[in-house]
Order: structure tokens, then C-alpha cells, then sequence
């Protein structure tokens, strides 16, 4: 249950940019989950909504984007199947995870300014 | 302000961040990884399920640095006891008790605060015992130079499978409890190739800290790091010397991007353990 400990860095850095903006309120944020972030979207969701209460995301919707995990050969880029041995179908390259598989990102953060 | 028409209404504006949200965490490990560099600590982060066997491998090191004259010391992370803490400090590795209270994991902060009271500057090796869970502390980068996932050979084979995010993070796998294999129906085989499905480069020792096997095989592998991220050979024990860092939590490091060891350019080597690119590996480093 590290969710809780998460979403307490995301309020903190939406509070810390709302501050320097002057903003007035915060109206939408977008986070991006990883598959292999080791964040369950779910949880992450019950915890937001848990914990902002009292802040300044408090009735703040918060919109998940899961992005899959996925590997490819660093080399060739030849794409490894899912669940398949990590290394290159075509070159036996050791394979490299794509980008965003194993992110949690704050993708953007709707405010409003005077 | 509205910009048309100057009514004085409240704009709506997007800001785009694509940060991570565990930045301020990687900022601290950071933080961490240049201290341990600077002394010539090589810190290395365990990890594994309750009972998998950390405490118990790390006194079985304790035996095998003794003979190498490495000087080790341990945090240990509980959620509410110091016991191994206390069990590695009668092993004769100093150790220090992280308790955690209800969390799952430690985070960079936590392990920075340990260290301000506790002599690690005078160590070889610095090992940091995370809390026994398959989960939680496989995100968080804790500036360690490499990352030890300790798994049991009673954990079932396809534990691998089950925690992917962990095995993915692991650079070393330690097999415990290889003694009890004849009275297990467990297959090597088996967890060989679940790793292979989730580390690119899976690397995994087996060993039993009761009989001793595997020991040397992890004390190598230990050296091979050290050596590899320059922290052997003669002046390896420069330690002690003036520091004069102020401890304010807020330097500007930069946001150098790690790039992780095994994916830097797609060409093949097997390098076992250490980064030939002058910066320690580990933890949750974007993949470039």
C-alpha cells in the first residue's frame, strides 16, 4: 500500500505548482500509470480520493491513463511478445523495456489562473 | 486574467509537467548515491517477502567479509521491531533498526536520516535491509549502487512471474535455503526461466547461508561490483576524509538522467554487475 505515500508526492507537487502560478484553483489532473510502475490504478485512485480531501485537489477529478508494458530488442527493435523470454526473437539482443511501461507520471495539471 | 476582452474573468490554463511523481524520491536517492560514491561505500539494497532470507544471507556475509577484511554495516528496516538489527550486530555487523511504523518500503529520505547518526562512512559495504515485502519497495531508488532480491527456494517457482516489478528491479537474484532443495519439489529450472520472462539479463546465485554454498559465489559477484563501479583496489579504503557537504536536502543535483547499465546501447557484453559508465546502477532509473 505505497499508493497512499504516492499520491501524497502528487498532491504535494500539484500544491507546490499551483503555488507558483498564484493559482486560484485546480480543476483536472492526468497521471499516467505504468504497467510496471508497481502502482495498481485502482488503488491509486481510492487513495487520491482519500487523501484530498482538505487539500487543494479536494473535488479535483483525477484521470488514469494506463500504458501497457511492452519489451523490444534495443538493438533491432524487433518487439518481444508478452510473457515471452527478454531477449531479441531476431539478434538475441538482451531485451529493453519501451518507454512509460514502468512510469507513474503527472502529465499535466489543469488550473485556474487570475 | 482574460486577455480578449480585459473583463477581469479567471483563466483556465493547461500545464503540461510529464514529471515523475516519485521525482522528489529520486532526487534524494540522488543525493544518497553521491555520499556513498564519495566515501567509497558500496551500498547495495536488499529486498524479498518476509522470511526469504535477508537477515539470515547477511550473517552469512558477515563470515565471508571477515576473511576478505571488508568492513560491512546494515540498516535495517521492521515494521516494528529492531530484532534484525540486533541479530546482525551479534553476527559483528553494525547495524541500525529503521522502523518503519505502517510502511511498506523505504524511501530515500528515510535511509538518508538513518545515516546521520551511524558510522557508514566507515564501511566497505553498506547493506540496506528493506522491509520484507515483494512489492512496495521495489520503486523506490534508494541510491544503492545495485539491488539484491533475495527469494526462497520454498516461495513457489513462479514468484517471478507473480512480482515482475520486483524481479525487473533486481540485478542479482540470491536463491536461498538451497539445503532444503532434496526435501522441496522444486524445480531450479523452473524459476530460471520465470526470471528470464521479467530481468532482460537474469542473474541468479544460489546459495544457503546454513551450509555456507553459494557464499563465495556472492562474495565474487560483490567484488565484481565494487570493482566495476571503482570503489576497489588500493585506495579503496580512503575513508574518513573531511567532508564538508551541509546536509540542507535541497541541492540543486541537476536532472541528470541515469541511464540504466544494461541498456545503453544495445551491444552486447555481459557485464555482470557494474556500470563501465562511471555512475552506480540500481533502482528506478529511467530507461533511456
Amino acid at each position: 500500500m505505497h499508493e497512499y505515500s504516492l499520491v501524497e508526492a502528487l498532491v504535494t507537487r500539484v500544491e507546490a505548482e499551483a503555488k507558483k502560478r498564484d493559482a486560484i484553483a485546480v480543476h483536472k489532473l492526468s497521471v499516467r500509470v505504468g504497467e510496471l510502475s508497481g502502482v495498481d490504478p485502482e488503488l491509486f485512485q481510492t487513495a487520491y480520493e482519500t487523501f484530498r480531501a482538505g487539500t487543494i485537489c479536494a473535488g479535483v477529478p483525477l484521470t488514469l491513463t494506463r500504458v501497457a508494458a511492452s519489451w523490444s530488442c534495443p538493438r533491432c527493435r524487433t518487439p518481444i511478445a508478452r510473457g515471452a523470454i527478454l531477449r531479441c526473437p531476431a539478434c538475441d539482443t538482451p531485451g529493453k523495456l519501451d518507454d512509460g511501461s514502468d512510469a507513474l507520471t503527472l502529465d499535466g495539471i489543469e488550473m485556474e489562473v487570475p | 486574467m482574460c486577455t480578449t476582452c480585459g473583463c477581469g474573468d479567471t483563466e483556465l490554463v493547461p500545464v503540461e509537467l510529464h514529471e515523475k511523481i516519485l521525482a522528489g524520491n529520486d532526487r534524494a536517492a540522488r543525493h544518497n548515491r553521491e555520499h556513498f560514491l564519495e566515501a567509497r561505500v558500496l551500498a547495495l539494497n536488499l529486498m524479498g517477502s518476509p522470511g526469504a532470507g535477508k537477515t539470515a544471507v547477511l550473517e552469512a556475509t558477515a563470515k565471508a567479509a571477515a576473511a576478505k577484511g571488508w568492513r560491512l554495516g546494515a540498516v535495517s528496516a521492521d515494521l516494528a521491531t529492531d530484532n534484525d538489527a540486533r541479530r546482525l550486530q551479534k553476527a559483528g555487523i553494525p547495524s541500525k533498526a529503521i522502523t518503519t511504523g505502517q510502511a511498506c518500503h523505504l524511501d530515500a529520505e528515510l535511509v538518508h536520516r538513518s545515516l546521520h547518526d551511524f558510522p557508514w562512512r566507515d564501511t566497505d559495504m553498506f547493506f540496506i535491509e528493506n522491509v520484507g515485502n515483494l512489492v512496495c519497495p521495489a520503486i523506490y531508488d534508494l541510491g544503492q549502487a545495485a539491488n539484491v532480491v533475495v527469494l526462497s527456494v520454498t516461495e513457489g517457482e513462479d514468484k517471478p512471474l507473480k512480482y515482475p516489478v520486483m524481479f525487473n528491479a533486481a540485478d542479482l537474484v540470491l536463491l536461498t535455503k538451497c539445503d532444503l532443495v532434496p526435501h522441496l519439489d522444486v524445480e531450479l529450472a523452473k524459476i530460471h526461466d520465470a526470471l528470464a520472462r521479467v530481468m532482460p539479463r537474469p542473474r541468479m546465485i544460489e546459495v544457503s547461508a546454513r551450509t555456507g554454498q553459494g557464499m563465495d559465489a556472492w562474495v565474487a559477484w560483490l567484488e565484481e561490483l565494487r570493482d566495476g563501479i571503482g570503489l576497489g583496489g588500493a585506495d579503496a579504503h580512503a575513508h574518513g576524509h573531511e567532508h564538508s557537504h551541509a546536509h540542507s536536502h535541497e541541492h540543486a543535483h541537476g536532472d541528470e538522467r541515469h541511464s540504466h547499465a544494461h541498456s545503453h546501447d544495445g551491444h552486447e557484453h555481459e557485464h555482470g554487475s557494474a556500470d563501465h559508465h562511471g555512475h552506480a546502477r540500481g533502482g528506478k532509473h529511467d530507461h533511456d
